[in-house]
Parts: C-alpha cells; sequence; structure tokens
C-alpha cells in the first residue's frame, strides 16, 4: 500500500485552511450594520484581519491537536521523545512570515486611517478648521472634501450623564443629535465636568471628550434611521445610562426639523 | 540522580544552627528563606484570588439583567475598581513573580538564597498591608473610577477611598521594584559556576527580563499616582483641567507602566510555559535561544506601546500611527515563542498531567487573545471597539486563558517540590475540565457583546444585549465553580497527599536534584551541571550526579 506523501496533504490542508479563512473573512457578520462612509472602510479592514487571524487560529490550533493526539504518552512507553534542539531556517521563517503580516497590516491600517480622515491631508484643511491650536484630534479632515468647510458643525458637549447638541448658527439645543443623510458633519467635541467618549458603533467611530480640550469627529451619514449615542469612558455610577440617539434625516426632512426647532 | 543523604542534612542544619524543617508559625514572621517567601507569596496571593473572584460573581450577577436591580451602580463601580486592581497587583504580578520567581529562581541556578533575603521579606510584606488597604477602602465607598483611575473623574468620586487605593498601589509598586532589584543581582550574580548562560532555565530569562522591565516603568506609575493623590488632598492642580491641568498627561504616565504590566503579568506565566512543557512532553524545548530573546525583545518593545489605549483619546494623528506600528511588532516574539512550544509538542511523548493540561489549554487561550490583541492594536479598528466588552473579552483570554492557566500548571507542576507531596491528579483534571469550559463560556461572547455596541464598566446596559450577558454570567457561574475541586485538592493534598520523591516528573532543571521540600539552604552540597535543563531525549543526559565541593 503506497502511503500519500506528506507534501500533498500539506498542501490540501493549505488550501483547506485558505479557503475557510477567506470565506470566514467575508461571511462573519460579526458587526452591526454601516451607517457612515468610514464604517465600510472600518469593516472591510476588520475581515481581512478576520481572515488573517482565522488561518493562523486554525494552523496553531491544528498543530497542537495533531500534536496532543498524535504524540501522546502510550501506556508501557517510559522514553523520552525525539531530542530536537531547533530548526533554524524554521525559526527564521516564522519570525519573518509574522513580521511582515504585521508591518503589511500596518500600513494597510495607516492607508485605512488617513481614508477615514484620521491623517489630514493638506495643511491647508487643517486651517481651515474652526478651532485652530487643537485642532489635529480626532477624524477631522476627510480626504474627499479636504480643505472645504464642512457643511453642518455641532458642538457635542458631555456631561453626567448627558449630551447636550447645540447647532451654534442654527441656535438649536438639542438632546439628540440629527443630521441629514449625506451631509458633511463636524462635531467639536467638548466635556464640562470628566472624561466621556462619543461613540455610535454603526458609524465605527468613537473620540473621547475630554475636559479642557476640544476633539472632532467628521462623518457622513449613508443611511437613514436611528443610531445610538453611547458613552464607553467611565463617567460615574450612571455611566451606563448615558445614551442618546443620532437621528439621519432624508435631506428634506432635516430641514423641517431645523425649522420646527429653531428659537425664533 | 543522586538522592541526598538525610544524615547528611541534618549535619549541615546543625552546623548553622537551623531548623530542619519550618514550622506552621514561621510563616507568619519575618522569616528570609526564599522558599518561605515564595509560599507566602503563593498563598497571600490566592487569598486575594478568591476575594477577587467573589467580585467578578457580584458582577456578573448584577450583568445578569440589563438594569442595575442587583447593586447600587456606585458600589458597582467600586466592585469593578478592586476587581481590577486585585487581580492585577495583589493576584498574577505577586503569584508569578514573588511565589513563583521566589521559590524557583535560586533552586533553578543553584544558589541557597536570594541575593538579598531581608529585602525579599520586607517586599513581600509590603503585600498584606497594601491589600488590607484596598479591602479597607470599601468602608469609605471604594474607589470607583476603574482600575486607570482617569483624572477627573478620580478626583471626584470617594476621596478617602481613592487615596487609599492610590497608597495600596504605591505599597505594592514598591514591592515590586524591591523584589526586581533582589531577581537582578540573584540571577546576573549567583549562578553556580558550572551553569552556563545558555543552561540558565529559561523561567530565569523571564523573570530577567520581567525585572528589568519592572525596574523601568513602575517608577513612573508611583509618580502619575502621587501627583494625583497631591492633586486630591493638597490642592494641587497637575490634573484638574479648569486649573491649568493635563488629564491626557496622566493617561500617559499611566499606560507608560500598565502596559508594560501586560508583560510583567505574562513574561513569568511565559517562563513556567517553558519548564513545564518541555518536561511532561519529553523533549528539548524548541529554539531555546529563540524563547530567550524574544522574552528581552518583548521587554524592550513592551515599552513602546503604551498609546494603543489612548487611540479615542487626545491624541495626535502621528502618534495613533506611530503606536499602531509598535503593538503590531510586539506580536513577533509572542508568536515566536507559540510557534516554539507548539514545536516543543510535536515529535514528543506528551503526559497528559494535570499542569500539562492547562498548559496547552493556555496555549491554546493565548492565541484567541493574541490575536484578538492584534486587531486592537490596529489604530482604525480600534476607534470601534476600544472601550467596549470586546476589549474586555480579549484581556480575559490574556490574563485568564493566559495567566492564571500559567499559574496553575505551575502549581499542579511544583506542588510535589513545594510540599513534598503529590497533588490529586483526577481532581486536578476535574478543575482544569470546569476551567476551560467556563472561560470559553464567560469571555467569547463578550468579543461579540463589544463588536455589536456595548460599552464595558456599565452597571445597566441595552436589552438587546441580554441573552448573551445570560451566557457569560452562566459562564461566571462554572469558573467560580471551578475553583472549588482546586483549593480542596491543594488543601487536602498538603496534608494527606501522596508522598512525592524527589524527582516525580523526572524533570532535568535544578530544582529536582534536592529533595522534596527542599532543606534550609536548598542543598547540602551545591550540583554541578553536567548538562543543559531541557536535554530529554539526548544520549549523555545526566545532571548533577557529581557533588560540588565550593
Amino acid at each position: 500500500m503506497k502511503q500519500i506523501p506528506i507534501s500533498i496533504l500539506t498542501l490540501i490542508a493549505g488550501i483547506l485552511v485558505t479557503l475557510i479563512s477567506l470565506w470566514v473573512g467575508q461571511n462573519n457578520s460579526l458587526l452591526p450594520e454601516q451607517a457612515s462612509i468610514q464604517a465600510p472602510l472600518v469593516d472591510n479592514f476588520f475581515n481581512v484581519m478576520v481572515a488573517i487571524g482565522t488561518a493562523l487560529f486554525l494552523v496553531v490550533q491544528g498543530a497542537i491537536l495533531v500534536s496532543i493526539i498524535q504524540f501522546r504518552h502510550r501506556r508501557g512507553d517510559s522514553g523520552d521523545g525525539q531530542w530536537i534542539e531547533g530548526n533554524f531556517p524554521l525559526e527564521i521563517l516564522w519570525t519573518v512570515i509574522p513580521g511582515i503580516i504585521v508591518i503589511g497590516l500596518g500600513i494597510y491600517s495607516v492607508d485605512v486611517y488617513t481614508e477615514m480622515g484620521g491623517i489630514a491631508t493638506t495643511h491647508h484643511a487643517v486651517q481651515a478648521m474652526p478651532v485652530q491650536r487643537d485642532s489635529s484630534i480626532g477624524i477631522n479632515s476627510l480626504p474627499t472634501n479636504a480643505g472645504e468647510p464642512a457643511s453642518l458643525v455641532v458642538d457635542v458637549s458631555g456631561m453626567q450623564y448627558a449630551w447636550l447638541f447645540n447647532y451654534r448658527d442654527r441656535n438649536i439645543v438639542a438632546g439628540e443629535l440629527h443630521v441629514a443623510v449625506g451631509q458633511d458633519v463636524l462635531l467639536n467635541i467638548s466635556a464640562n465636568d470628566v472624561i466621556h467618549s462619543f461613540w455610535v458603533p454603526q458609524f465605527r467611530l468613537k473620540q473621547d471628550a475630554i475636559p479642557g480640550q476640544t476633539t472632532h469627529l467628521r462623518f457622513v451619514a449613508t443611511k437613514t434611521g436611528t443610531y445610538p449615542i453611547i458613552c464607553t469612558e467611565l463617567c460615574g455610577g450612571y455611566h451606563g445610562s448615558m445614551r442618546s440617539s443620532v437621528v439621519v434625516h432624508a435631506p428634506e426632512e432635516f430641514d423641517r426639523w431645523l425649522e420646527e426647532n429653531q428659537v425664533a | 540522580m543522586t538522592q541526598l543523604e538525610t544524615p547528611q542534612v541534618t549535619d549541615s542544619a546543625t552546623d548553622r544552627n537551623l531548623p530542619k524543617v519550618w514550622k506552621w508559625y514561621d510563616y507568619f514572621t519575618f522569616n528570609t528563606d526564599h522558599k518561605v517567601i515564595g509560599i507566602q507569596y503563593l498563598v497571600t496571593a490566592f487569598a486575594f484570588y478568591l476575594i477577587g473572584g467573589l467580585m467578578a460573581v457580584a458582577m456578573r450577577a448584577e450583568l445578569y439583567t440589563p438594569d442595575a436591580d442587583l447593586l447600587d451602580p456606585n458600589f458597582y463601580n467600586a466592585l469593578m475598581t478592586n476587581h481590577g486592581t486585585l487581580m492585577i497587583f495583589l493576584w498574577i504580578v505577586p503569584a508569578a513573580i514573588g511565589g513563583f520567581g521566589n521559590f524557583l529562581v535560586p533552586l533553578l541556578i543553584g544558589a541557597r538564597d536570594m541575593a538579598f533575603p531581608k529585602l525579599n521579606a520586607i517586599a513581600f510584606w509590603l503585600n498584606p498591608p497594601a491589600g488590607a488597604l484596598l479591602l479597607a477602602s470599601f468602608l469609605f465607598g471604594g474607589a470607583q473610577s476603574g482600575w486607570t483611575a482617569y483624572p477627573p473623574l478620580s478626583l471626584t468620586t470617594a476621596n478617602t477611598a481613592q487615596s487609599m487605593w492610590i497608597l495600596s498601589i504605591v505599597l505594592v509598586g514598591t514591592s515590586s521594584i524591591l523584589g526586581a532589584l533582589n531577581f537582578v543581582v540573584t540571577i546576573l550574580k549567583m549562578k553556580v559556576p558550572s551553569m552556563k548562560w545558555t543552561q540558565l532555565p529559561l523561567f530565569c530569562w523571564a523573570i530577567l527580563a520581567t525585572s528589568v522591565l519592572a525596574l523601568l516603568s513602575t517608577p513612573v506609575l508611583a509618580a502619575g499616582l502621587v501627583l494625583l493623590l497631591f492633586d486630591i488632598n493638597f490642592g494641587t492642580s497637575f490634573f484638574k483641567p479648569d486649573a491649568g491641568g493635563n488629564v491626557v498627561l496622566y493617561q500617559h504616565l499611566f499606560w507608560f507602566y500598565s502596559h508594560p504590566a501586560v508583560y510583567l503579568m505574562i513574561l513569568p506565566i511565559f517562563g513556567i510555559m517553558s519548564e513545564v512543557i518541555p518536561v511532561h512532553a519529553r523533549k528539548p524545548i524548541f529554539g531555546y535561544k529563540a524563547i530567550a530573546y524574544s522574552s528581552l525583545a518583548i521587554c524592550i518593545v513592551g515599552l513602546f506601546v503604551w498609546v494603543h489605549h489612548m487611540f479615542t483619546s487626545g491624541t495626535p494623528a502621528w502618534m495613533r500611527m506611530f503606536f499602531t506600528i509598535s503593538t503590531l511588532i510586539v506580536a513577533v516574539p509572542t508568536g515566536v515563542k507559540i510557534f516554539g512550544w507548539v514545536a516543543t509538542l510535536w515529535g514528543g511523548k506528551i503526559r497528559f498531567t494535570s499542569a500539562m493540561l492547562f498548559a496547552i489549554g493556555l496555549l491554546s487561550m493565548f492565541v484567541v487573545g493574541g490575536l484578538g490583541g492584534v486587531t486592537l492594536g490596529t489604530a482604525p479598528f480600534d476607534l470601534h471597539v476600544h472601550d467596549t466588552y470586546y476589549v474586555v473579552g480579549h484581556f480575559h483570554y490574556v490574563l485568564f486563558g493566559g495567566s492564571v492557566f500559567g499559574i496553575y500548571a505551575g502549581i499542579y507542576h511544583w506542588f510535589p517540590k513545594i510540599t513534598g507531596r503529590m497533588m490529586s491528579e483526577m481532581w486536578g483534571k476535574i478543575h482544569f475540565a470546569l476551567t476551560f469550559i467556563g472561560t470559553h463560556l464567560t469571555f467569547l461572547p463578550m468579543h461579540l457583546l463589544g463588536l455589536q455596541g456595548m460599552p464595558r464598566r456599565v452597571a445597566m446596559y441595552d436589552p438587546q444585549f441580554a441573552p448573551i450577558n445570560h451566557l457569560c454570567t452562566f459562564g461566571a457561574i462554572v469558573l467560580g465553580i471551578s475553583a472549588i475541586p482546586f483549593f480542596l485538592n491543594a488543601v487536602w493534598s498538603w496534608h494527606y497527599g501522596v508522598k512525592a520523591s524527589d524527582n516525580p516528573w523526572d524533570a532535568l532543571t535544578l530544582e529536582w536534584t534536592t529533595s522534596s521540600p527542599p532543606p534550609i539552604e536548598n542543598w547540602v552540597e551545591l550540583p554541578v551541571v553536567t548538562c543543559g535543563p531541557y536535554d530529554y531525549g539526548s544520549r549523555d543526559r545526566n545532571i548533577a550526579e557529581i557533588p560540588q565541593t565550593a
């Protein structure tokens, strides 16, 4: 009986691992729905990491499983295992491959971060911001509209245990954030008492509200609906109840909301 | 293996006017024997582990329902804060470094004691008052600002309790610095002359790296906390934003220590893994040098990753990018260790002792924790999951699956050496099964909670997350129950267990060349190293056969 060569088995295992990982990477549906232009960027990046992670998981756990089954101690055998102290090429291989993977992920994450508007693309963009001194903190200039002022600016302040949204230009103060779909929105985030953190899971965006320092989030909502705003930085006993909503309107609906809520 | 003659031990002991064995009350004194101090650390740490575990079960009970209906939310925050603090500063760090480090390092390198025995005792005795101070802070409401104690929240809630919390951490930090100093000198200076540097057991390399890291980073935490203490009590304004202070500065000071603290917890455990796996797999450790150097690499790179905890804070873009890359790079030396252990298993004759089960369990869980860590290290994705249950799930995989499993593996492995008796393997296996199931059931669903939108450190949450939280709470109950067979087994075996031989696992490191438990000053005559610590399967393996006359 001829044995199947070990290299063919390895090859088949490799192909299987690759296929499973790619499938898991694309079909994990672990994240909530996407509602901002940043969300698909983050999700694609996450899916790539899930695919790589699944592959590594399967390879390492597979090796552990094979070892504990195939190399288990047999009754009556008091001998030692094989005297293998190392294998230099193999060690180089498993240092270099993870090295390449993490550096690749690092470069990809810089790229995604730039696409999300985390890194000001031009110096001009920074100058166009309403707050000059500390405008580099947060996500505050989308590459698609670098240098242009946002079409809606909302001042957000966090306090124990509520969010307050101030539409300065329109004379509106609200407890919920209202924006229009497709609108280029800039949030100037501040905190009145302790540190809070502004998070909309469906936008994949989060930024701390820091006392004494303004931070920013700039986004474009891509889907109408109501999404939760959650405080994620421990801010006291009722931190868990510090929740609000962001309502993404269709443009004409948003104009109506503005009219109805404007203080005369 | 040479059996040490009992009369010789007695002679040596009378010569030095030392008792042959310690009595129970010696463990409650300012004893300077490294083994006594190691046991003191371990037993104290396990006591705090129990208390911290009960806090966790109370928190999970509260989180069974979306509303804060069982505990007052402020009390919940106090439990959450002190659970984290206890588990890090009074359980994993003291057990792994203080307990195993003190008991094993002199035995592994063939020394009679640590370099500074009295300093060692002082370092231990700073721990009980620190723990007492922390628990007493509950009388004043308990610190409620999380184990990170970010100002301005820590400046405004429960001031007395927060001050006690700070003093407690400063005491433990001092203990850690003194201990680290002692380890560095002991390992560098007191190795038995016949032991080459390439024969130094990997646990000692790990403790060396840990100590260097502790010496470099702990003072920074102490500085930050003392400034915070001044802000609370003496009217200074280092971190008060309305008086010109900077709250982000505290975060830098805090994480400069507290990220390396992760490695302080995990490096000694990596050391335990490198000792346990080869013995029970009956194979040499794969890539000794790679594992030793990777400890040192983690120590160095680990100092430059702290800002990944602050990606959503007041952090400029360039910093977010620099620290993304540096954080990802830490994965490489960690991966080298994991691959090394898996390769050690490969081709071995694996004995599924309780110690080995926990070691393999750790290996398998650390892979999950490590992959989660890589995703968290990247700024764009971290923006989504920072401060959510994804993070809670991740660090419990690393700290429970990684550290606690390692401590258990170490206890099952060295229990015969420490007490002279064997632990029950059957109960050990039941303990392992319950712990393994409980860990996955509690912490795996948390990843999903975080991805879907549940923040951490909340007593009340959105009702849509209730079903997954039920699962986590059931898991926590299983985990709580899993401790019972362990503690019963440990206490029972300590008194009535089967007497252990000097070397029940047929291991090659030096601690197994002396009696179980080892006599005071460890050996009558110091052993001579004639082969490496992991030369299983080698033909010319014999160790410490000839007593050294030095």
